[in-house]
């Protein structure tokens, strides 16, 4: 039965207007120190449940191949799905006008304190929690691979491979895509017709 | 008759900027921070438009701020307004820079999205969203691994490289709320813990 794809399934939990995602996204938008990534998955997955950790990785797969910043992307793509145009203008302006504005202001008063060794220590604590909360994310995702057609030891193998490639042997990430994720999408390809 | 000279200059100027942006959204696969090397050539070294220092403290303002990393290219476009002028040339600024970098990738996405979505029962379709998974997800703790290691500062490794790990663990395995974990990592930095 073909589904429309601005109408998912009524009993899921979705956004209940253009306004609820642009608040939405505003709230986790202004959570995200660091990055957006880690809040985006905490509270659309774990939380509100718009989304599937399946999907989730589903689309941030897109959101990463796409050009473009990936948090932007993902909240784009939610934002279409439920509402069309006006739900990725609306989750789009929620991801960036609050921080912008915020950013703004903090340009402004910054040189007052970059020098002060607490406030650069705090800056660095946050760095720290934040590389972790980033890392976090992805292991939770792993729970997704299970269910994953290529099976769970060449998909831990790929996962391996891509992250040396990437953050010890430090590979432009059009190689690794190119590479290790064609392969990938191959070997799916033909099990999917298995 | 005169013709206002720098004005009609900076609007072509402007013009440039916003071009020259419009084709390194198109480059940015992976985020905007991608093209931090080919923004730094064209805005510092050919242009002049922004020091050494501007830049720096632009990327590290933005990335300690709330909010997706993106917004690092607002904060350019403010510091090239600031330098050619006051307030006013300084929000034109981020418009001309933060639309530049958006438009291209967010109409891709927006496409790819619908193309996707309306294809999603297709086997390509499914093959590479199952085969990107185990891809996407160690992009995603290279990401985390990238962030840890890029803190520099005077403070313990060790601590920091602890509460790192303890970070992580907290968020893959409990419901913790993030705030919580970041405003412990600011206080942890304040004291000069890590």
């Amino acid at each position: 039965m073909p589904i429309s794809p601005h109408a998912p399934l009524p009993e899921r939990p979705r956004p209940k207007s253009p306004l609820d995602l642009f608040l939405t996204f505003t709230l986790l938008a202004l959570q995200g120190f660091g990055g957006v990534l880690a809040i985006v998955q905490q509270e659309l997955v774990d939380r509100k449940q718009w989304l599937t950790r399946d999907e989730f990785l589903e689309d941030w797969a897109v959101a990463q191949l796409m050009p473009g910043p990936n948090v932007v992307n993902i909240s784009l793509m939610i934002g279409t799905r439920h509402f069309g145009l006006r739900g990725a203008l609306a989750a789009l302006a929620g991801m960036l006008l609050a921080p912008l504005l915020l950013l703004l202001v903090l340009a402004l008063v910054y040189a007052r304190f970059a020098s002060d060794p607490g406030v650069a220590g705090a800056l660095r604590g946050m760095s720290a929690v934040a590389a972790g909360l980033v890392t976090a994310t992805g292991l939770k995702l792993g729970s997704t691979l299970k269910t994953n057609p290529l099976g769970l030891w060449p998909c831990l193998g790929f996962a391996l491979a891509c992250f040396a490639a990437i953050a010890w042997l430090h590979w432009p990430l059009l190689y690794v895509l190119g590479g290790l994720g064609l392969l990938a999408c191959v070997l799916a390809y033909r099990k999917l017709a298995a | 008759m005169s013709t206002p000279l720098p004005i009609a200059l900076a609007l072509g100027d402007w013009l440039h900027l916003f071009v020259h942006f419009l084709g390194l959204s198109l480059m940015s696969i992976g985020g905007a921070i991608t093209t931090v090397a080919e923004m730094h050539r064209y805005l510092v070294v050919q242009q002049h438009w922004l020091t050494d220092a501007q830049f720096n403290a632009a990327i590290a303002l933005a990335q300690a701020a709330p909010g997706p990393n993106v917004l690092f290219v607002a904060l350019m476009g403010w510091n090239v307004g600031l330098n050619a002028g006051g307030l006013g040339s300084a929000l034109f600024g981020v418009l001309a820079a933060m639309s530049g970098i958006l438009i291209p990738s967010t109409t891709l996405t927006y496409l790819a999205a619908h193309w996707g979505h309306q294809n999603r029962t297709r086997r390509t379709v499914r093959a590479f969203k199952q085969g990107m998974a185990p891809i996407v997800l160690a992009l995603i703790i290279a990401t985390g691994w990238t962030l840890a290691s890029a803190i520099s500062g005077s403070g313990p490794q060790l601590a920091r490289w602890t509460l790192i790990a303890v970070t992580t663990l907290l968020v893959w395995r409990t419901k913790l709320h993030l705030l919580w974990l970041l405003a412990a990592g600011a206080l942890l930095g304040w004291y000069g813990v890590v």
